[in-house]
């Protein structure tokens, strides 16, 4: 069970963003709700990564006991190169979305979406 | 000939390399001058072109083509599992990228005048090439992971160019909800991809397909990975980004964002037919998860159509109306393979009927990605036309232009034709295809589908007629004919649509007949990487 806590975390974390994104009004929230799933998914992908008892797989820094005789606890390091890249990734969403966000403002004078309209037809 | 050999050995990552490298130098190049820069991203783009050319002639004579970064042999020794990023290249992804350097070459001599008087050109045109990196990337590519980083590259840029007008508001308002609705789908699919690794400890679709076993999270995995896709290409209850994002940006971006959408489909395709090929005819469940996932799709597929359609009905803007109609041919295509799907799951037992009914349909929906690619892009090119010459995008204040511009005319004539599936043109042969095979595996299916194009038929003669024909408005009397570069990008789109439409055999024969044999056969396209059978 306690194992199972990041999981449930992780799974918490996409609906209270998928729930942000769907009701809230403001677009700053709706937002901050993307972050929040993305936080979610990122999470998700460092859990999978744990190992218990394995070893960063840095050759030259680990101990010498575990380089002579189990080098297979090193862990090899995927998920954590996939969570950086997607920390990468999800700066450049965010600054992006916050940029046309202040654009937004400067012309419509306000972030409530139900105020946000493109011209009536 | 050793170069020609080296070339083609290495022409995957330069595919993808030749328009990134482009991209950053062509801030410098645009110090020099306006005129020169317009022409070195022409020549990259067209260097690209070559490769394309180059890889695609190889592929479809000697097979698949496996490239792997940082290696000569496909695996380092002692490795069983494919820890390096590969790309795998067969002819489903050949058919694609020819399209999309179609697209980008005709996008990038049409914006030669057509933005000419915009600032931050160069900006405009890094990010153009960066698009045509990641649509590249995308479709080369074999490893799920380097899949979701291009998608992101493709979410960037694209929304960079839909805000492209920043002083207009309402293209502000476009962008923010592409970027929220395609940060979501990649986010969807980011997650799926965690699920995946953790079940069988590899990114690469071969080795996924390979070990794949439909257990309950792979069905979890399915529904994400083709939500969140389907969310990048527009499908039906997800679509409403669709027509904001093709309406607001400018025409020449409009034209690379239909290639940009037409890879979400393809990743869907790969999903579908690749990751989960062999698990189609599983016999485990009451039902087959090929005929499931068939059904659904055709049902989104025939919303699609529906939506699109009569909302372009209801419009009252030009663009607008093409790009829900953009909605509709993509509802074409998912229509046709959902009914792949229906007609190889009911071939089972002992109706080989059905089976070839699906692979007609199947072909049909490829061929229909080139020849939407196309029509669609010729009508979003005219109305940039017409918006250039008249400022103007609403039927009320349009009309009597055939007067001024005879051929942007005969040019909208042209793309209306196809559009609607009328016999001399390509959209005619695709949709013929498509009604012929969904007619065996569902007649209904196929009366929805012949009578949503005439009704748009309807909506392109009534747009055709307020604004080319009717009397001459008295503010539109001085409008003149658009420069000759969007002249010629039109006339090469024209020229293609009509050879397509007078020789489909060509096409079919050697681009779409192999693409459809690539996606069925699963098991080719796993044993290049995973080995033995």
């Amino acid at each position: 069970m306690i194992y199972n806590i990041p999981f449930i975390a992780v799974v918490a974390m996409i609906f209270i963003g998928l729930f942000a994104v769907l009701f809230k009004r403001n677009l700053v929230k709706i937002v901050i709700g993307i972050s929040i799933i993305e936080s979610g998914v990122n999470l998700f992908l460092i859990t999978l990564g744990y190992r218990e008892g394995g070893v960063a797989p840095i050759f030259t820094s680990a101990p010498s006991e575990v380089v002579k005789n189990a080098p297979g606890s090193m862990v090899l390091p995927v998920p954590q190169a996939l969570t950086l890249t997607s920390i990468v990734i999800g700066v450049a969403v965010l600054a992006l979305m916050l940029s046309l966000i202040m654009h937004i403002y400067e012309h419509y004078g306000t972030l409530d979406v139900r105020k946000i309209r493109g011209p009536e037809e | 000939m050793n170069w020609f050999e080296l070339i083609t050995l290495h022409s995957p990552p330069l595919i993808v390399a030749v328009p990134l490298l482009a991209a950053f130098l062509t801030p410098l190049v645009s110090k020099i001058n306006d005129t020169v820069r317009n022409l070195f991203v022409l020549i990259m783009l067209s260097i690209t072109g070559l490769l394309v050319l180059i890889l695609g002639y190889d592929v479809l004579t000697n097979g698949i083509r496996v490239y792997v970064f940082g290696g000569g042999a496909p695996l380092p020794s002692g490795m069983n599992i494919p820890v390096r990023i590969m790309f795998e290249i067969d002819s489903m992804t050949i058919f694609m990228v020819i399209i999309t350097i179609i697209l980008a070459l005709i996008s990038i001599l049409y914006s030669w005048s057509f933005m000419k008087d915009k600032d931050g050109l160069d900006k405009y045109y890094t990010i153009i090439l960066l698009l045509v990196t990641s649509i590249f990337g995308m479709e080369l590519t074999g490893d799920l992971f380097n899949f979701f980083v291009f998608l992101e590259i493709s979410c960037i840029t694209s929304c960079a160019l839909i805000a492209f007008y920043v002083n207009k508001k309402e293209s502000l308002d476009a962008a923010f909800k592409y970027i929220v609705i395609s940060s979501i789908g990649a986010l969807f699919i980011l997650f799926a991809i965690g699920l995946l690794y953790a079940q069988y400890n590899a990114l690469n679709m071969a080795t996924i397909a390979n070990a794949i076993q439909f257990t309950f999270f792979d069905k979890i995995v399915l529904v994400l990975l083709i939500t969140g896709l389907a969310m990048k290409s527009g499908l039906a209850p997800m679509h409403m980004w669709l027509p904001d994002a093709y309406s607001r940006s400018p025409a020449s971006v409009t034209f690379i964002l239909v290639g940009a959408t037409l890879a979400g489909l393809y990743g869907s395709l790969r999903v579908i037919f690749t990751i989960y090929g062999n698990q189609l005819l599983n016999t485990g469940f009451t039902f087959y998860p090929g005929l499931i996932i068939g059904i659904i799709v055709t049902a989104l597929g025939v919303l699609s159509i529906f939506i699109g359609v009569f909302m372009a009905l209801k419009r009252s803007d030009f663009k607008k109306m093409i790009a829900y109609t953009a909605v509709a041919e993509i509802g074409y295509m998912f229509l046709a393979i959902g009914s792949y799907l229906i007609g190889l799951a009911l071939s089972v037992p002992d109706n080989p009927q059905m089976l070839i009914a699906g692979t007609y349909a199947l072909k049909g929906g490829l061929f229909h990605i080139l020849n939407d690619a196309l029509d669609i892009g010729l009508l979003f090119l005219v109305a940039g036309a017409v918006y250039y010459a008249t400022k103007q995008t609403s039927l009320n204040s349009l009309g009597g232009l055939a007067r001024n511009m005879k051929y942007t005319t005969i040019f909208f004539l042209i793309g209306l034709l196809a559009v609607s599936g009328m016999p001399p043109m390509n959209g005619f042969a695709s949709k013929l295809l498509i009604y012929q095979s969904t007619y065996q595996i569902s007649p209904i299916l196929s009366i929805i589908a012949i009578i949503c194009s005439i009704m748009l038929l309807a909506v392109f003669v009534k747009v055709f007629q307020s604004i080319f024909l009717g009397p001459e408005i008295p503010s539109l009397k001085n409008v003149k004919e658009v420069p000759k570069s969007m002249l010629a990008a039109m006339a090469l789109v024209a020229c293609i649509i009509i050879f397509i439409g007078l020789f489909p055999n060509i096409i079919i024969d050697n681009l779409v007949t192999p693409a459809a044999e690539a996606l069925q056969n699963t098991t080719t396209y796993i044993s290049t990487i995973v080995g033995g059978t």
